[in-house]
């Protein structure tokens, strides 16, 4: 148990410190650092999903004025490691998915640089592919283990025999889409190799530069000294830019081939459909055996889902539904189809986002077999422990927020497919839960220099609000105004930070930089001279492993549907998190609202089209993989709870990059089977699924 | 082939040579070292490279430079005039109406398109009435402002923040 730090600026809503130049449009992204007499790079893509290069013939793009260099798998440097084969790029001529880079044109400008890549004839020997998933292939297996460390397959007790004998059993499966991150900000970098002093240096859109920096070492068998990583705004990642993907590999193995000139290399939109990782579709099969009064008996979920052919990356969906609710009967499985498709990834709340839509319409539908209010339900299986690792709860306030959310949104005089006019109205409610974690290494310096504090760390601000948070929780730890504190990130000349990743940021950096500050108050008390400098380590923050750490949230949603055309609108969401203390209420809406928004964009929106033929998402641009805009949102609220964690970390804050996006699609499902008593239970919710069940 | 264009750009002439396949867009952001204006899709369909065309929110993407000679160019950097930042420019640090940053200038640039074809009568998509001057209700301001992607989804903070920038004109 641990006494958390007095809040004095931790609290305030203070408006974003980088926020001027990001309104400015000066805040300099990776592609866009200054550099002197850039080249321009664009990526040659494989046009087939599996077979081999015979040849690739670059005649006629290297005659085109401008071009500097064409990189083949036949005479790009050999990497020291080929181990990750996502990384292993232009190291062999065989191909695994359709996308695969295949070569790289370097050139004076970025327009011919385009030119050249399309005038490079590659030749293929084809075979045939195979990337439909199923969840009757013959050929789906279990992961060792399944992302983020967590075990493949949990049991406990008898499942079948409780659904054999429970008083009310459902059995049903949910599916949902494949989803592509796409950051706004394509991936990109900016690189430069020195020769004579072998150093690299990277300027990319990552959210951890010291990972990168690992990542690249590793690739490239280099030092850690030798290469620098600079990344001091993102323009977002959600997940995709938390491991480097090839297009990183490619820019450094360009700009080692034009040692002396900085290169650019950003994946275009549509090149980031193949090369920047996306979130596998699922399919959820769900068991629930209750009695009459709703308590579970049993509680079970089998996922399939997919992973590529030459790179495993096995998304935990099961793994919420372990710890979400009471049921003495309890199982969950992972299996997976490994196919000839690009390699997935992050993406916000891996496992939790997928893995709340099924069990969280599961509960709708159940409550519904029982006749009983579905916040209701929820309450009455309230587990005491944490029902995976039977620790006890740091805390878990998922019943307040149910409550207060229920009385907020006017969910006791709910519409049941009332009909207003032309539209049909309902609300729908689900859970919502995140992990709280922290990672294993941080260290921040803390430096007094002109008559401020200045703490550094390799952290990384992908809009969630670092370079103004941290300052807020250095401040209170030294018991300064917050002016007086600057805190530096995003490079490696800063001590190692963690990955902004399974929203453990300020969970993480900020336990670090309380460390070093309290260090330095010990070292050098109230009136420190300028140059003393401490540093501090997250591994010195307390720690405690006898609780099971969680943010908790409820969320509601109204819906209407047309009653002829099935248009759906969602005129209110409003979402009441658990999430511990909350450092600076502005930006902490933001993540909360954004992370909505995101699940209403995968409720209603989302959905990468795969062509099984020719193995590619058919609709791989922003015009045809539509993401929420501005006109389909209505009133969008995120309220949180009081609430005092004294186990999580010194701050007893839990997180809230990814929480706002468990559960909502689900409750947009429920809200719209009350408005038309359709059930979906494949994403997207469209229009052509609810015209036949209309009235 | 090349061309040599003229370009006023936050109101400085820049002479330049592009290619005549350059766009506005990398115009600014390669010829210029302008990075305002943001490049998404490249393709229209994101609204991140919106600048102000001649007074008029133009995407940069869609627009070959060479056939903009001359052209009068306002991005986001270029709306604040003397280390003061435009009303929108407030408005959107006061409502968070961003998180990465990324699509933001060109948020900042469609918003004062947005409040300049608002004072001008003009209708949108839901205008029910058009005869009358449209109001800047939520629905006319989300819908004007829904060619502007933002994929941290701060649209609930956009909206007012373009209401409460008109509010101030």
């Amino acid at each position: 148990m641990t006494d958390l730090l007095e809040p004095r600026a931790i609290g305030q809503a203070l408006v974003r410190r980088d926020g001027e130049a990001k309104v400015r449009g000066t805040a300099t992204y990776a592609y866009e650092t200054p550099v002197e007499d850039p080249a321009y790079c664009h990526p040659v893509q494989a046009t087939i999903a599996r077979g081999r290069v015979t040849a690739v013939d670059t005649t006629a793009a290297a005659a085109l004025d401008g071009v500097l260099r064409i990189l083949t798998p036949f005479d790009a440097e050999r990497l020291a490691s080929t181990e990750d084969a996502e990384y292993a790029v232009l190291q062999s001529p065989e191909i695994a998915f359709r996308g695969q880079l295949v070569g790289v044109v370097i050139a004076e400008t970025s327009e011919v640089a385009r030119q050249a890549a399309d005038a490079v004839v590659v030749t293929y020997a084809e075979q045939e592919h195979d990337s439909t998933l199923a969840v009757d292939r013959d050929d789906l297996y279990a992961p060792e283990q399944v992302n983020a460390g967590h075990e493949t397959d949990t049991a406990e007790g008898d499942v079948a025999a409780a659904m054999a004998t429970a008083e009310v059993s459902i059995e049903r499966t949910y599916s949902t889409a494949m989803y592509h991150n796409n950051p706004l900000e394509p991936h990109a970098t900016t690189a430069l190799w020195d020769a004579d002093a072998q150093f690299l240096t990277l300027w990319d859109s990552t959210q951890g530069v010291h990972p990168d920096r690992a990542a690249v070492c590793e690739v490239f068998g280099l030092d850690q000294e030798q290469v620098r990583v600079v990344c001091p705004y993102v323009g977002g990642g959600f997940g995709s830019k938390g491991r480097p993907h090839a297009n990183v590999m490619l820019a450094a193995m360009a700009a080692r081939a034009l040692p002396g000139r900085p290169v650019k290399l950003a994946l275009t939109r549509q090149q980031m459909f193949f090369l920047a990782g996306y979130r596998t579709p699922t399919i959820q099969q769900l068991q629930l055996a209750a009695d009459r009064r709703g308590r579970l008996q049993a509680i079970a979920i089998d996922v399939v889902e997919q992973t590529s052919r030459i790179k495993e990356f096995a998304e935990q969906t099961g793994v919420p539904t372990r710890m979400m609710y009471a049921a003495p009967n309890r199982r969950s499985t992972h299996r997976l189809a490994a196919l000839d498709v690009p390699v997935p990834s992050w993406f916000r709340a891996p496992g939790e986002c997928p893995g709340m839509f099924g069990p969280e319409v599961a509960m709708d539908e159940l409550a519904e077999e029982l006749g009983i209010d579905p916040v209701e339900l929820r309450i009455r299986n309230e587990p005491e422990v944490d029902p995976e690792t039977k620790k006890p709860w740091s805390s878990r306030n998922l019943v307040r927020c149910l409550r207060e959310g229920a009385e907020r949104f006017g969910w006791a005089d709910r519409p049941r497919g009332r009909r207003d006019g032309d539209w049909l109205v309902g609300y729908g409610v689900a859970s919502s839960v995140y992990p709280t974690m922290r990672q294993a290494t941080s260290t921040a310096t803390l430096r007094f220099e002109d008559g401020r504090y200045v703490a550094e760390i390799g952290a990384a601000d992908l809009g969630t609000g670092a370079w103004t948070i941290l300052p807020q929780i250095t401040a209170d730890a030294l018991d300064v105004d917050v002016a007086d504190v600057e805190v530096r990130i995003g490079d490696t000349r800063y001590p190692t930070a963690s990955v902004a990743g399974g929203s453990s940021g300020t969970n993480t950096w900020g336990s670090a930089l309380v460390v070093a500050a309290r260090a330095f108050r010990d070292k050098f008390g109230g009136s420190p001279a300028d140059g003393d400098e401490v540093s501090g380590d997250v591994d010195q923050a307390a720690k405690d492993d006898a609780h099971a750490p969680y943010a908790f949230g409820a969320q509601f949603v109204e819906a209407r549907v047309h009653a002829d055309t099935g248009e759906i609108r969602l005129p209110r969401l409003l979402g009441v998190f658990g999430v511990g203390r909350v450092v600076n209420p502005r930006t902490a809406r933001s993540q909360l609202i954004g992370g909505m928004t995101m699940g209403l964009s995968m409720a209603l929106h989302e959905n990468s089209v795969w062509d099984p033929r020719i193995g590619q998402v058919a609709n791989h641009d922003l015009a045809e993989y539509h993401i929420t805009v501005n006109a389909d949102v209505g009133e969008i609220e995120a309220l949180w709870i009081d609430e005092h964690d004294p186990y999580v970390n010194v701050m007893g804050t839990k997180g809230i990059g990814e929480i706002g996006i468990t559960g909502t699609a689900a409750a947009v499902v429920n809200a719209v089977h009350a408005a038309t008593g359709v059930r979906v239970r494949d994403l997207p919710v469209t229009l052509d699924k609810l015209l036949p069940g209309l009235p | 082939m090349d061309a040599d264009i003229t370009l006023r750009v936050d109101g400085e002439a820049r002479r330049l040579t592009v290619d005549t396949r350059t766009s506005l867009l990398d115009a600014l952001r390669e010829r210029l070292g302008n990075t305002s204006p943001k490049k998404g899709c490249d393709h229209g369909q994101c609204g991140a490279c919106t600048i102000l065309l001649d007074g008029q929110r133009a995407l940069s993407c869609l627009a070959l430079a060479v056939a903009h000679d001359g052209a009068e160019i306002t991005t986001a950097d270029g709306l604040a005039r003397d280390g003061e930042l435009h009303p929108v420019q407030r408005a959107f640090l006061e409502r968070d109406a961003f998180q990465c940053g990324y699509c933001t200038p060109g948020q900042v640039c469609s918003a004062v398109g947005v409040i300049e074809e608002f004072a001008q009568g003009w209708p949108s998509h839901v205008t029910e009435d058009l005869t009358a001057d449209p109001e800047m209700t939520h629905d006319e301001v989300a819908e004007r402002m829904s060619g502007n992607l933002c994929r941290c989804a701060a649209y609930v903070n956009i909206t007012p923040a373009v209401q409460d920038a008109a509010a101030q004109r």
